[in-house]
């Protein structure tokens, strides 16, 4: 089977999701990974050590940006040249886009937000979430390529081999493109889908005192404490973003983000099926909630039935103490 | 300005569902506009406020599709258009098709509207999908949008923060959550989304002869509930239930 994976990537740096699905891509037999961008041959360098056999890579100033239009094309081009079975990619706004009109280019499916992928024989299903994670439903295509994009963090990071290298090819770019960018301001927050942590405030955190907005401004910063403590990212549930105690960047759930990190910390959040369908995923659940009857408990290993005002700032300072004490 | 909104009904979230011979059935929840769908209209509207024209929202579906299209007549939508469903199951591409097809039919047609994805389905490659076939460009999940003349500029969320593009209409637009609140209906557009006849083009109406879809679904199933049997961590003071809950995190050894 002739596998194919592109590595997404922002400003030269491919996002964890990218290395995920590489390693998918190896549990199926010797990989080729796409590599699109303006001075990004250093990632070519790093899916060899990841595992790639053959890099293709297309490098150029008008790549530097991603646009769509170009980056489909510059896929759809190749892909017409070699003819692969699948392509993989991480289900990143960038890696969904870039599916999306490749599929329309090659007049195949795309089999998005896949959870788990099989191949038996020439065949390849997935699993995938729909219904607000409520169903899994296996989805397969027809027509060749089968084009997969895979959720972050559903699949493990594959080791690297420092030294380890390949094949390297460059291949033709199309750049045509129909849009501009004009500029990105980052966010300081690091990417919620990434995070191997995450902190989470709901309504509960706007309920410590008569002033509800300086309530939330107190609580999201000891949620913030504890997360930079743990390495990890601030969340909220939709009542806090529509509250207006967060911004919808750090939204969890059926209308913003699906996440499932490591630990997802829910602090004051009842738990509504909205906000389940965004991170039930997650390995372990920590809920602190004053309502002993709130429905996040019953996804939750570990549970406190207090205020977070006083828990969150004291469990900071307890696992930065073992945290300091394991490191030395 | 000629605004396409494209729409799709759904079922209310906090619906109950099940599987039901082999397909995922909502039983009798009711069907409601997609939550994300209404960002969109409401988008196709204040762009009609500021610069003049006719907003028409278009739904590809069976007549379950005019639930979607009444809403956005009552949001204030000039026309609304139904597609009747072919019958078999499509996927995003021959979706894609189908609109792309209707939206050219239209003509002259200087803006189209998506939400960023349904909240059943929820592939979200259906606006980009439509944008390739086009040939316009797809500026998704926008945040905020201005037209000055021939272009449109638009902010957009991505994974690293707040992005913003510009490019020459016509184009594809789909609208994120933090676009801001959508309007409810009037009492008097209301009205009218009641009374209005909706009119019904075939597939061949659109000129598209037919669709072949290439995604086949199969085996829904209800996705495990999570047994986690909580573990209630009590006792003492905030500082002695802290210190039981920072071992316990500890040696979940995720950390």
């Amino acid at each position: 089977m002739k596998n194919w994976v592109y590595l997404d990537q922002f400003q030269g740096q491919a996002l964890p999701a990218s290395w995920e699905a590489l390693g998918l891509g190896l549990t199926f037999g010797a990989v080729t990974a796409l590599v699109f961008g303006s001075e990004v041959e250093h990632l070519a360098r790093a899916a060899f050590e990841y595992g790639a056999e053959q890099v293709l890579l297309a490098d150029d100033p008008c790549l530097a940006d991603f646009r769509a239009e170009a980056y489909a094309s510059t896929l759809s081009k190749a892909a017409k040249e070699q003819w692969p079975d699948l392509i993989l990619l991480p289900n990143t706004t960038r890696g969904r886009e870039l599916a999306a009109m490749t599929a329309i280019d090659l007049e195949t499916g795309v089999l998005v937000d896949a959870v788990a992928v099989e191949h038996a024989g020439e065949a390849i299903a997935v699993t995938r979430p729909t219904d607000a994670g409520k169903v899994l439903v296996g989805e397969s295509c027809s027509t060749r390529p089968v084009i997969v994009t895979l959720r972050g963090r559903a699949f493990p990071r594959p080791t690297a081999f420092p030294g380890r290298t390949g094949a390297l090819e460059k291949i033709a770019v199309q750049a045509r493109a129909l849009t501009t960018v004009a500029g990105t301001v980052s966010q300081d927050s690091p990417d919620l889908a990434a995070a191997n942590v995450i902190v989470a405030g709901g309504h509960g955190v706007g309920n410590s005192g008569p002033d509800e907005k300086e309530s939330a401004r107190r609580g999201f910063a000891l949620l913030a404490d504890l997360a930079s403590v743990l390495g990890g990212a601030v969340g909220a549930s939709r009542a806090a973003v529509d509250a207006g105690y967060a911004p919808y960047a750090w939204q969890v759930g059926q209308t913003g983000k699906v996440v499932s990190p490591d630990l997802y910390v829910a602090c004051g959040i009842s738990g509504a099926i909205q906000h389940q369908a965004g991170m039930r995923s997650s390995k372990v659940i920590v809920a602190i909630n004053q309502d002993a009857a709130a429905p996040i408990f019953r996804l939750a290993r570990y549970g406190v039935i207090g205020d977070l005002f006083q828990i969150i700032p004291a469990l900071t300072q307890a696992l930065k103490k073992r945290m300091e004490s394991e490191k030395l | 300005m000629k605004i396409v909104v494209c729409v799709k009904q759904t079922p209310d979230t906090a619906a109950d569902l099940t599987i039901e011979g082999g397909k995922v059935s909502w039983g009798d929840a009711a069907l409601i506009l997609n939550p994300w769908d209404e960002y969109a209209v409401e988008a196709a509207l204040q762009q009609k406020e500021l610069l003049g024209g006719t907003v028409i929202a278009l739904s590809l579906g069976d007549e379950n599709a005019e639930i979607a299209l009444r809403y956005a007549l009552a949001m204030g939508a000039d026309e609304a258009l139904r597609i009747a469903d072919p019958g078999s199951a499509l996927d995003t591409s021959a979706v894609a098709h189908v609109l792309a097809a209707a939206i050219q039919k239209l003509g002259g047609v200087d803006l189209a509207f998506f939400g960023r994805q349904t909240i059943d389905g929820g592939s979200g490659l259906v606006p980009a999908q439509t944008a390739r076939l086009l040939g316009w460009p797809a500026l998704t999940l926008a945040s905020a949008l201005a037209v000055h003349g021939d272009e449109v500029r638009v902010e957009r969320s991505i994974e690293e923060g707040r992005q913003t593009v510009r490019a020459k209409l016509p184009a594809v637009i789909s609208l994120s959550r933090d676009f801001g609140q959508p309007r409810f209906p009037s009492f008097l557009n209301k009205r009218k989304a009641d009374r209005a006849t909706i009119p019904v083009w075939s597939l061949v109406d659109t000129g598209v002869a037919e669709v072949t879809p290439h995604v086949t679904w199969s085996d829904p199933a209800l996705t495990p509930i999570r047994e986690s049997n909580c573990e209630f961590i009590n006792g003492g003071s905030p500082e002695e239930i802290a210190e039981k809950l920072a071992e316990k995190i500890l040696a979940e050894k995720v950390l």
